[in-house]
């Protein structure tokens, strides 16, 4: 049986822009994953112990308000000192071209921009699928 | 494995949470796992909350969790939600109105969907309980939605049941008819500032008067609350403390779990023949030839069985 | 009707004949045709407006009722719509250059963004606003940045729209702060607070307080204001964050009137006189590409407020009836890819908005998709609403649309879909229950579902994104804001902190919290007294957190 894969979709900042993650949160439902969903305005801090408690694969960072560079890698780095960095990050909403590179040397795997099909958010989950059986 | 364990008992939450992982996989290792974990179990209460959708459980549970923890108590939720028939997939949102208590230590939540895989969610719940027992959590909640049978079965998990309703969902009365009221312990009237709360709660009183008529002292307790305001919740712990002290006074508490053990020790059992024999037929791969045979009427059910169940005990000598 | 029956007959030949030849060798593109919210549009629509009795029921004359064509009687023709552009980012001192930019380009009024921090009422040094401050608006920390930000904006001339929620009392206590300082009286300054706190909940998240405080302080500035601020809009009733949400048009009017309702009410229970506060009430709508539709859906908008207040709250006065209305361009539409593509989209949410009578309009710039918006942008976006405004002509006769058959269908049909609505909500017992039960947010989730779902299939086709591709061009300049504007605000908050009165604010602070353990107390002048000695935001937001609670999101998936 194929393990069934966790994912912890999270709005961290103070953000109320939730119309993406709701719509990832229930399409990846659909595509068959556990989907936690806590709400909006996770600090960093609770939504990296959420991981860990929820035991997920993967987290889904959403942020709309321009605080990525800030919460994005706070995230990653809190993973990293709970020695929970097997988990894999990542993030989406309004991130320009320019902010990426560096988001993704702080260790967030990827990040999808808008208008990004849900399909390459599938795809790249089962991608990853060997690397999270554990 | 021993060293996951280990963790486990240090209250190692990362190890916690790969335990109960393990349990919801069915992993085969998870067998050594829970019998490292049994010796240490034993200590914790164990509640069962539920009640219809709607009916603030969650939120309950959060303002629950806020005075437990100023009595030092290590609280963990487990928060058991329904997957999807269709594609197996789940979205599990209960935490979220515990989220205040995401970063405290001594709190642990962990979101389990029904999956609906062997053994079902019952067995998966009941040894993610032991975990958390083992790992030294004061207070365990299992918290579900109470409508079907498998609801019924992990909230059956418990030593207290708590039943939360609330006026004006129009389920109250379903939920009665659906016997749901025979699980509850102690029964929780929500949102009491709301109209329809005195009614529901003399609606209960009715009911649960009809069922304790001949034996008033067994009456079950009412509570009324305002979870989201924090109003009750002190007046429901202390009725729940009186019913914890009732029930291991009078044994019931320790019969309780007897009973529990009993069936889980009858459905390992069972599970554990079933798999062997299961095995020595190589079943799943020649269940279709099976039914084939039956389907043209060249076997017939039982004797089908009967025979090659014979055979395999004829085979361990014991027949 | 004789003459309308012989129309339907002859369409029916006509569909019969001369249609069916061609389907059937040419079938039209699709099955079925809708609006861009799902409502089903016919090959062609008919007259349904036939009598004199019909036409003054449904539409009578603009500043009529039911204001169907428009609130004023002369509308476009008297003077332009007022163009607001809504801008704020970084300091208190970066935005009020901005705000003498727009102005000297020919904007008509301010319209204030305040940071995340500053509409959830923390202060900028607050742990929850790491990351945040200044980010998508100006952060608001004392009434010190208050007086920064209109430095030189002499408060009697302009009217200030502010985009302020949960908390609208102390933003719009600062504001009067600050005009007197000037030497303006509160009578004579005008502006809107958004102080809608029921589409927060549903849709937009800057809630702090839970629904019951929360109305307690919005009808608190109901009554200050009829009395204290007489030109102030105390409210501006927002459908455009549920729009933004993903609801549908039918949706946007229909749970932005129940929430109307909701605080007529509540304001009624106070014991408001209806016509003493209602016409101060104005509302927000957004504006879709769907033009035709967006136009319809203002003005079934109108006609449904009007019978509303006149049937439902028995108001005596024409101006209570009367839904006044601020539109934006509808964010959600704007691409990412192929950002200039934006520009035509905003042109034609901008003349929906016009055709659709709006009072004022704020147009989105082309790159907010990609992030904050240059200042380049940003003038195009204006001359987008002035091309409308001087060249298009469509300002010269009011409501031209009207009696065009889709048109007049379209609005009678929002119209029975947004009644359906508000009577299922009333049937909740209000828009505050059916928020708590989650009924609003999962019709919302559910309709920007089948949006989503619709556009991942290439059903609904959105040019650049779905169809029409390129490779992506990175766009050349984007608005950044300095990281360490974060560390400046916490400077400018340390500085304040030395200098105030901490005695008069500890003191004010307490009566504060007095007030607000006293339901029957007004807490506009407490506010009022903290600000002018520097209370910081986070301060008095803090005491009310403490008195209130917290809201909790009720999420049903």
């Amino acid at each position: 049986m194929k393990k069934i894969i966790r994912i912890l979709i999270a709005k961290p900042g103070l953000d109320g822009h939730d119309r993406g993650a709701k719509y990832v949160a229930r399409a990846l439902k659909d595509a068959g994953y556990e989907v936690i969903y806590t709400g909006i305005r996770q600090t960093p801090e609770a939504i990296v112990k959420t991981a860990i408690q929820e035991d997920v694969d993967f987290v889904g960072l959403s942020l709309l308000s321009g605080a990525h560079n800030e919460l994005f890698p706070k995230v990653a780095r809190l993973l990293r000192e709970q020695q929970a960095d097997d988990i894999i990050v990542l993030g989406g909403g309004v991130i320009p071209d320019a902010d990426i590179p560096q988001l993704k040397a702080s260790g967030i795997e990827t990040i999808f921009t808008p208008g990004t099909p849900i399909t390459d958010v599938i795809q790249f989950i089962e991608a990853n699928r060997e690397r999270v059986s554990r | 494995m021993i060293d996951l364990a280990e963790k486990v008992l240090k209250g190692d939450v990362r190890a916690i949470a790969r335990a109960i992982s393990w349990i919801e996989n069915n992993r085969p290792e998870k067998e050594n796992l829970i019998d490292a974990l049994f010796p240490h179990c034993g200590n914790a209460q164990v509640w069962g909350i539920t009640g219809p959708p709607g009916a603030g459980k969650s939120t309950l549970l959060d303002k629950i969790i806020e005075i437990e923890r100023r009595k030092q108590k290590k609280v963990a939720v487990i928060a058991v939600d329904p997957s999807s028939p269709f594609s197996g997939g789940a979205i599990l949102g209960d935490r979220l109105r515990m989220q205040s208590h995401a970063t405290d230590e001594g709190v642990f939540i962990r979101s389990m969907a029904s999956r609906g895989h062997l053994g079902g969610v019952a067995q998966a719940t009941s040894d993610a309980i032991k975990v958390l027992d083992a790992a030294g959590f004061d207070l365990i909640a299992i918290e579900t939605i109470g409508v079907g049978q498998t609801e019924i079965e992990v909230v059956g998990l418990s030593d207290i049941v708590l039943l939360v309703l609330v006026p004006g969902l129009g389920d109250e009365i379903q939920a009665m008819k659906a016997g749901v009221m025979e699980i509850g312990d102690i029964f929780i009237v929500n949102k009491k500032d709301r109209d329809g709360a005195l009614k529901l709660r003399a609606e209960i009183e009715y009911v649960l008067g009809i069922q304790f008529a001949d034996y008033p002292e067994k009456m079950k307790p009412i509570v009324m609350t305002a979870a989201s305001m924090n109003e009750g919740i002190e007046e429901l712990l202390t009725v729940t403390d009186d019913y914890f002290l009732k029930i291991s006074m009078n044994r019931s508490l320790q019969d309780k779990r007897k009973t529990r053990l009993k069936s889980e020790i009858r459905q390992i059992f069972t599970q554990k023949v079933s798999a062997h024999v299961k095995q020595k037929y190589d079943f799943e791969n020649r269940l279709d030839e099976w039914v084939d045979a039956v389907y043209k009427k060249k076997k017939r059910p039982y004797s089908l069985i009967n025979e090659k169940i014979n055979l395999f005990l004829r085979e361990c000598n014991w027949l | 009707m004789p003459e309308s029956k012989h129309i339907e007959d002859r369409r029916k030949s006509w569909e019969s004949g001369i249609v069916k030849k061609v389907t059937d060798k040419n079938p039209e593109r699709k099955k079925e045709f809708m609006t861009g919210s799902w409502i089903p549009v016919e090959r062609v629509h008919l007259p349904s407006i036939t009598t004199d009795t019909e036409y003054s029921e449904k539409l009578g004359f603009p500043g009529e009722y039911p204001f169907t064509r428009g609130v004023q009687p002369t509308m476009y023709r008297g003077r332009f719509w007022t163009m607001r552009q809504y801008a704020g980012f970084g300091t208190a001192e970066e935005s009020n250059e901005r705000y003498k930019f727009l102005m000297s380009q020919g904007q008509t009024g301010l319209s204030i963004a305040f940071d995340l921090p500053t509409q959830i009422g923390y202060d900028s040094d607050d742990p929850h606003s790491e990351g945040e401050v200044g980010k998508v608006g100006v952060a608001i920390d004392t009434l010190k940045d208050m007086e920064i930000l209109f430095n030189g904006i002499p408060l009697d001339k302009v009217s200030t729209s502010m985009t302020i929620n949960a908390p609208a009392a102390v933003l719009l206590a600062m504001y009067i702060a600050v005009a007197e300082k000037q030497g303006v009286s509160r009578q004579d300054i005008n502006g809107t607070i958004q102080n809608d706190i029921l589409k927060e909940y549903m849709a937009r998240g800057t809630y702090i307080f839970p629904p019951k405080p929360s109305l307690r302080l919005i009808t608190n500035i109901f009554e200050y204001c009829a009395k204290e601020v007489p030109k102030w809009n105390t409210i501006s009733i927002s459908g455009y964050h549920i729009r933004e949400a993903g609801s549908t048009a039918v949706q946007e009017v229909a749970f932005t009137l129940a929430d109307g309702i909701e605080y007529v009410k509540t304001a009624i229970k106070a014991g408001m006189d209806v016509d003493a506060f209602a016409d101060r009430l104005s509302f927000f709508f957004n504006s879709h590409n769907d033009l035709l539709e967006e136009v319809a859906k203002f003005r079934a908008a109108r006609r449904v407020w009007a019978r509303i207040m006149k049937e439902k709250f028995h108001a005596k006065s024409p101006k209570s009836m009367m839904l006044r209305f601020h539109t934006q361009t509808g964010g959600s539409t704007l691409t990412a890819q192929q950002p200039d593509n934006n520009i035509v989209r905003v042109a034609i949410q901008t003349l929906a908005a016009v055709l659709g009578g709006t009072q004022s309009l704020h147009t989105n710039s082309r790159d907010e998709a990609l992030g904050l918006p240059t200042e380049d942008a940003v003038r195009i976006a204006l001359r987008t609403q002035q091309i409308v405004a001087y060249e298009s002509g469509v300002t010269n006769s009011i409501d031209p649309l009207a009696g065009s058959y889709l048109v007049e269908d379209l609005t009678d049909k929002i119209e029975s879909e947004v009644w359906k609505y508000i009577d299922k909500i009333e049937e909740f017992g209000g828009m505050v229950r059916a928020i708590e039960n989650g009924f609003v947010q999962k019709e919302i989730q559910d309709a920007a579902y089948k949006y989503q779902r619709e556009v991942e299939s290439g059903e609904r086709v959105i040019m650049g994104v779905n169809k029409f591709t390129v490779k992506q061009e990175t766009p050349k300049e984007i608005l950044t804001v300095d990281p360490e504007l974060r560390n400046i605000q916490i400077r400018k908050i340390g500085e304040v902190r030395k200098t105030r009165n901490s005695e008069a604010v500890k003191s004010y602070l307490d009566e504060l919290r007095n007030g607000a353990k006293h339901p029957e107390v007004n807490l506009m002048p407490l506010i009022l007294d903290a600000v002018r000695e520097y209370a910081t935001l986070g301060e008095i937001c803090n005491v009310l957190r403490e008195e209130f609670g917290e809201y909790q999101e009720s999420i049903v998936l």
